[in-house]
């Protein structure tokens, strides 16, 4: 009885699938969001440093001004772009549109390169800005 | 069972007290509105954001004290944002953390910090914006 048990087939998991892009995406999504959590604290020490007055501003100016700050903005930039369009690609496929195939690959394709070029673009701008 | 098509219990008798789990579709429908929300907000908040990139103090202080919505976007995203970010955090703690009691605290942690978030983040722009 006890054999029986333990040949019961399981329920296949990650190592189980060959990675695909789709799966890879999904995952990312979750990683970012959960990176995003993280990254509240830049902003949320950002506008108290900023509240708190010029000297604790000062200090987050040049925290961020940094070349390590400005590497983690920059990451945070891309993870917040991943994770927008990422929301947007499952927010269509939760309306069952662009579910088989092709459309499914272009979709997740799209937005993988889209949330690179959207956080290249933005802080492009940025430098060109100030 | 529920489902069993002789039950006379109307569709509505059934979802009345939600179940053993006291609770129905909330969390997943105000993830998708909070997300749906932060579509519009969240490209504003990096406008805000790259406008003040390597500003000084005055202009900072300029941009959320004189202009209604910058200070308002923020505050709107930094909410929104800490409750999006409080419902997908339970659910990554429901996947992964099996051990009830570290479950349970580990989710009141997260209702914590992310309260702590929303509301740090809205008493500086109010800050910034009022005095």
């Amino acid at each position: 009885m006890s054999e029986v048990e333990q040949r019961r087939p399981l329920s296949p998991h990650l190592q189980v699938y060959r990675p695909m892009l789709t799966m890879m995406m999904s995952i990312m999504h979750r990683i970012t969001g959960a990176a995003l959590y993280a990254g509240t604290l830049l902003l949320v020490y950002y506008l108290v440093a900023a509240a708190n007055g010029p000297a604790s501003f000062a200090t987050a100016s040049w925290l961020f001004g940094s070349i390590i700050g400005q590497i983690v903005l920059f990451g945070f930039t891309w993870a917040l772009f991943n994770h927008l369009l990422g929301g947007i690609r499952h927010a269509i496929w939760d309306t069952g549109y662009a579910m088989d195939h092709p459309a499914r690959e272009y979709l997740v394709q799209a937005t993988a390169i889209g949330g690179i070029a959207l956080a290249v673009i933005v802080w492009a701008f940025a430098y060109m800005m100030r | 069972m529920a489902n069993d098509p002789r039950s006379l219990r109307t569709a509505l008798a059934r979802i009345r007290f939600l179940g053993s789990a006291k609770s129905g579709t909330h969390h997943s429908w105000h993830m998708r509105v909070t997300s749906v929300a932060l579509m519009p907000l969240s490209i504003l908040f990096v406008w805000i954001l790259v406008s003040l990139a390597g500003k000084d103090y005055n202009a900072v202080r300029a941009t959320f004290a004189d202009r209604f919505l910058p200070a308002t976007v923020m505050i709107l995203f930094i909410l929104t944002s800490a409750y999006h970010m409080r419902l997908g955090m339970q659910t990554i703690i429901e996947d992964y953390v099996h051990d009830e009691p570290i479950k349970t605290w580990s989710i009141i942690a997260n209702l914590l910090f992310s309260v702590l978030v929303g509301f740090a983040g809205l008493f500086a722009v109010l800050k910034l914006s009022l005095t």
